[in-house]
């Protein structure tokens, strides 16, 4: 069915396993597990610990936009920080196309690899921007210390690359010089999206990154994540609770719940013919 | 190009106790290319719901849709994985939505020279295609670098059916694509809708206009008389009560 193979994905992530705490006999029997998630939650009622994400596997191939949705709760952001290698996971194997052919599994490189998998192959831009901008340098700054990451030595090229990139995320050229912390919510999540992509990055992921604007700016902000699809070709992992947003945005969608994945397909069939019982309260309570 | 075989759909409402809602049941027809097939029945017995399974908006029920790709491969659109259908979307088979979904702040322009600089035409030719069909569609160049969110809805629904013909796609799906519009734009449309039937397209409507009936279509298929259902809207009443 498939004759293109393997390598045209961008990602895979294979049986991610997150939890906060130790876990019991009762809550690491693995087959327990999917019937416990329907009783309590994500929660085991021994010895309460957490599993943020459980068993989740994703395939994103390359250049497509994969929205992930569900409640507070879900295990959405879990899964983004452990795709931005930001937690440890209790298991799991993590693939990338663009490091060494996607052969090595990338939770298990060295301190020094993981360094530069996050800088150099992936881009994320956070919910909230403190956590992805360094709010007393200028926006300008916030963009070079990225390409400086990256090698870059040249203090003409950075500077250079950073204004277009920056004009090219709508954040005017007399304000690049400005901390972001003097900026609106949108336009500093306009500098992340610009510190995101720096370096080119393979894989961007983007952390509801509209959640908390106003409409006129989240609509900025969405047409600059299309946008940047479309001119520099990423592959994206889109989270976000916001169902408009992930129906604009996305080819396919995986819905969470209880830090599992309980429904995937395209996204219109996600949308309007939903299969799972959660998916469908999901989007029954969609105001239109 | 396309044959559809003992086809059926049913929704399973889960946050309703379960109950199950027949939207169409044993549809068989076939379409071959550059001709036009008509889906005609009353409101609600499923014409919409048979456009949107073949296109996999809806997951069907049971049943195969045997379609023949470019590349000369069948494939059944009923059970092919996700990204085989996305990519034959991408490239072959185009869908005219009855109602019209727009992206905030992506002009008119853009929204058509998108999808044929995503097929790797350059940005000019692409732009001189779409102006081309704008003036043909009656969509003066004022509007050209417009957003869309504020348009009329007959403007809208031209642009509608401009994005999905653009690209002239193999095969493709149309919802009431003239209802909303009055009888010179439609004339107008459905020369084009012929025009590209012409070259080769295989195509599935449901109209409601008689006009449109008569002019575009080649055959049909009535549900009234192959569905001995009664249609979704018997069938809910039935399970509300």
């Amino acid at each position: 069915m498939d004759p293109v193979g393997e390598e045209r994905f961008a990602l895979r992530l294979e049986h991610l396993t997150v939890r906060y705490g130790d876990g019991c006999a009762l809550c690491l029997a693995e087959r327990a597990q999917a019937a416990r998630a329907r009783q309590s939650g994500n929660r085991c009622p021994r010895c309460g610990t957490v599993w943020a994400a459980r068993d989740v596997s994703l395939k994103v191939r390359e250049g497509e936009i994969l929205g992930v949705v569900g409640e507070s709760g879900s295990g959405k952001s879990t899964l983004t920080q452990a795709l931005y290698l930001d937690i440890d996971p209790a298991g799991g194997a993590y693939y990338l196309s663009s490091y060494e052919r996607g052969e090595r599994d990338v939770f298990t490189v060295s301190p020094q690899q993981r360094k530069y998998v996050r800088g150099q192959l992936l881009g994320m831009v956070y919910q909230n921007p403190h956590l992805g901008l360094r709010m007393r340098f200028s926006a300008s700054a916030n963009v070079a210390e990225k390409l400086l990451a990256a090698g870059s030595r040249h203090v003409g090229f950075m500077m250079e690359r950073t204004n277009a990139l920056l004009a090219h995320m709508e954040v005017p050229v007399s304000r690049v010089k400005e901390p972001p912390r003097y900026f609106s919510g949108g336009m500093q999540q306009r500098v992340q999206i610009a510190k995101a992509v720096a370096n080119n990055p393979p894989v961007l992921l983007l952390d509801e990154v509209t959640t908390g604007l106003d409409l006129s700016v989240q609509a900025r902000v969405l047409d600059l994540v299309k946008s940047v699809q479309r001119d520099f070709g990423v592959t994206m992992i889109v989270v976000s609770h916001d169902l408009a947003v992930v129906r604009m945005l996305a080819d396919r969608t995986v819905v969470m719940l209880n830090g599992q994945i309980v429904e995937e397909g395209i996204t219109d069939q996600i949308m309007e013919d939903p299969q799972h019982v959660y998916t469908q309260t999901l989007v029954n309570s969609l105001l239109l | 190009m396309l044959s559809v075989e003992k086809l059926s759909k049913e929704f399973i409402i889960h946050t309703r106790r379960g109950i199950r809602i027949p939207g169409f049941a044993n549809v068989s027809f076939e379409v071959t290319a550059g001709s036009l097939l008509a889906v005609t029945g009353p409101s609600g017995i499923g014409k919409s719901s048979l456009l949107k399974c073949i296109y996999r908006t809806y997951l069907p029920t049971e049943g195969r849709i045997l379609y023949e790709a470019q590349n000369g491969e069948t494939v059944d659109l009923a059970a092919a994985g996700d990204w085989e259908v996305l990519a034959l979307r991408r490239s072959e088979i185009g869908y005219v939505s009855q109602f019209f979904h727009v992206m905030p702040r992506v002009s008119m322009m853009d929204i058509l020279t998108e999808p044929l600089t995503a097929r790797g035409l350059e940005k000019e030719e692409a732009r001189e295609r779409a102006a081309r069909m704008l003036s043909r569609a009656g969509l003066g160049q004022t509007l050209w670098e417009m957003y869309p969110a504020t348009f009329s809805g007959g403007e809208k629904q031209r642009l509608n059916i401009l994005r999905a013909i653009i690209t002239k796609p193999r095969f493709l799906l149309l919802d009431e694509p003239t209802a909303s519009l009055d009888s010179g734009y439609k004339s107008r449309i459905m020369d084009m809708i012929l025009e590209l039937k012409g070259e080769g397209t295989a195509m599935i409507g449901v109209f409601h206009d008689r006009d449109a009936l008569a002019v575009l279509s080649d055959a049909r298929y009535d549900f009234e008389g192959q569905q001995p259902l009664g249609g979704v809207t018997g069938a809910l009443g039935e399970c509300i009560r």
